[in-house]
């Protein structure tokens, strides 16, 4: 498999830190994966899907996305590649779902012009896809977080992406809103999106990943497949702290023992 | 499909269609309904065969209530696009200095060329966008918070002093001549349009109201947050600056001739969004309409309720306030992110 996104010594340090996050991390994640970026919080995770998306760009190295440059994307271009799903969408006003999943068709509509039905169209479809399309005419703000999170999927799902990035999607969901959050993503990326995903959650990486990148201090500790990558050996290096792995029901759970 | 959704366009469409024929009816009730001994209506026939009430209605109530309507919609469409932008639905056309500076303009006009129009509007309109600037100026060095806080406290901040540049204007003015023309001048009104002083601000307004008008769309997505703004494959600032340029321009052309005119640009958006929703593709248009409405109203009562002229601008503040405290009162979902 080639890979859809590949860094190469990237060097990143926000401006006027005198920490850098990033000093020659190379990583590449292969087409078609559902990758999961897996370390604890303040490790660079939103960096590095920044970088990918080229929100922010690296003081060195190289960010390639399906084989060109990042920077020789035009926003547009990356606009149509890309989908993010940023860990915290505060909506200003209060749009109806609908509505808001129509801003996923930005990147084929211009400035100055207004969607047309097939936008609506295929905003419809993408809630169809993550199955909240019974919600469009309800507002925004009167959903579940579950709902609220698949309705932000489905708007970057309107962008018809090849990659979809998301940003600890899981974070504030329960048992069985994670769940259902996490069978969607499974779903589409068994429909071809590479899927990246950032979490602080073993489980939840574990339960569908067949790509995992493990982080800590802005470095890569290991990335590869599952089986190889989860073992309590690297997880504990992961998180600073005792990790067991336990392999239950062909999952594998990860936990650090509370003693 | 689309069955699914039977009433997402149509319902907007709709009330479009009711609010411009509202529009269209008012214009012409306002040509005909005003003081013409006495407050009344006139007929047809007696404009037919009174030259003098024809070239009342021709050179005075034609561009007064033309500039009325031009008034609502510059400022409610300024107010919807600044409440996107900024993401926060409390702010109105006249922050960022730009009422203050108006105001401080006209002040400076009547004392130094007395009551020349177009030296009145002219310097009404340079300190309108010397304010902007200003405003824009000190945030850049303002040095903590994000850049929305940086352009409403700096906004705050120039206002204030041109308020305080006003209060020293009136302190020194001549109490008989220049003094009630300054407080009349901030009170707003349209008592003093002619045909030269619309067409005047039309090369500013027009093309203002154009670029918000075929943004609309585009000012739902800047009103996201900037990952999510940049991830559509947005240019936030830049389309930011575009669409604040476009809005200080309509405030600014509409402002010089009327002086300081509150409550429009506050209170019409949010209205609009009650009716048509958030999504500003449909509560753009509506807000221009209601905007056009809400002023032509307040326009008729302050010309014809009493025998002497009602500052617009008292009335606008007093339905305006009357009418939000309606709305916040009564469920409002829209408010919420206002806390």
């Amino acid at each position: 498999m080639d890979a859809i996104i590949a860094l190469e010594d990237v060097h990143f340090a926000y401006r006027g830190a005198s920490q850098h996050v990033f000093d020659d991390l190379d990583l590449s994640i292969p087409d078609g994966a559902f990758a999961v970026i897996l370390g604890p919080n303040g490790t660079g995770k939103t960096t590095l899907l920044h970088l990918i998306l080229g929100y922010r760009r690296p003081q060195h190295g190289k960010v390639y996305i399906a084989g060109t440059l990042q920077e020789r994307y035009t926003r547009r271009e990356m606009s149509r590649l890309a989908g993010l799903v940023p860990q915290d969408e505060a909506v200003a006003f209060d749009f109806s779902v609908l509505d808001y999943t129509l801003l996923g068709r930005a990147p084929y509509i211009g400035p100055l012009d207004m969607p047309t039905e097939n936008d609506v169209q295929i905003a419809i479809k993408a809630l169809e896809t993550v199955g909240v399309a019974h919600l469009g005419m309800r507002p925004l703000a009167s959903l579940s977080g579950g709902e609220r999170q698949l309705v932000i999927i489905a708007r970057a799902l309107a962008q018809q992406p090849r990659i979809l990035l998301l940003d600890e999607p899981t974070a504030h969901l329960d048992l069985s809103n994670r769940n259902r959050v996490l069978h969607v993503l499974r779903t589409l990326n068994q429909h071809g999106t590479t899927v990246v995903m950032t979490t602080h959650d073993p489980v939840a990486a574990a339960a569908v990943a067949n790509f995992v990148v493990l982080m800590r201090d802005g470095k890569v500790i290991e990335a590869g497949q599952p089986e190889e990558v989860f073992t309590a050996e690297r997880l504990s290096a992961t998180y600073g702290v005792p990790v067991r792995v336990l392999r239950l029901e062909e999952q594998i759970l990860a936990f650090n023992p509370l003693r | 499909m689309s069955a699914t959704y039977p009433d997402y366009n149509h319902r907007t469409a709709r009330q479009l269609r009711y609010l411009a024929v509202g529009l269209l009816g008012l214009l012409l009730l306002s040509v005909l309904w005003g003081r013409y001994s006495g407050a009344s209506l006139l007929s047809p026939a007696e404009l037919w065969h009174d030259p003098l009430a024809q070239r009342l209605v021709m050179t005075l109530r034609l561009p007064r209530v033309l500039m009325a309507c031009l008034l609502g919609m510059g400022l409610a469409a300024s107010g919807s696009t600044l409440q996107m932008i900024f993401r926060n639905p409390l702010v109105e056309p006249g922050f960022l200095g730009v009422s203050q500076g108006a105001a401080f303009g006209a002040a400076c006009a009547i004392m130094v060329f007395g009551t020349v129009p177009f030296a009145v509007q002219g310097l009404a309109l340079f300190f309108a966008g010397l304010g902007v600037v200003l405003s824009y100026l000190l945030a850049r060095h303002i040095r903590f918070g994000g850049w929305v806080l940086r352009l409403v406290l700096s906004g705050i901040a120039i206002s204030a002093l041109f308020a305080s540049g006003v209060g020293v204007l009136k302190y020194v003015a001549d109490p008989l001549t220049q003094l009630p023309e300054i407080v009349f001048w901030m009170l707003g009104g349209l008592y003093a349009i002619t045909w030269s002083k619309l067409l005047s601000i039309l090369p500013l307004a027009v093309p203002s109201l154009a670029v918000i008008f075929f943004m609309r769309w585009r000012l739902n997505l800047l009103s996201m947050g900037e990952q999510t703004a940049f991830s559509l494959g947005a240019a936030p600032t830049r389309e930011r600056a575009i669409a604040l340029a476009a809005a200080v321009g309509a405030t600014a052309a509409v402002v010089s001739v009327s002086g300081v005119v509150g409550w429009v640009g506050l209170i019409v958006p949010h209205m609009a969004r009650r009716i048509a929703g958030s999504d500003a593709q449909k509560s753009l248009p509506v807000a221009l309409l209601m905007g056009g409405i809400f002023a032509l109203v307040c326009d008729n009562v302050a010309r014809t309720l009493l025998a002497g002229e009602i500052p617009l601008g008292t009335l606008t503040s007093l339905f305006g306030a009357g009418l939000f405290i309606l709305l916040m009162t009564t469920a409002n979902p829209w408010l919420r992110s206002a806390a």
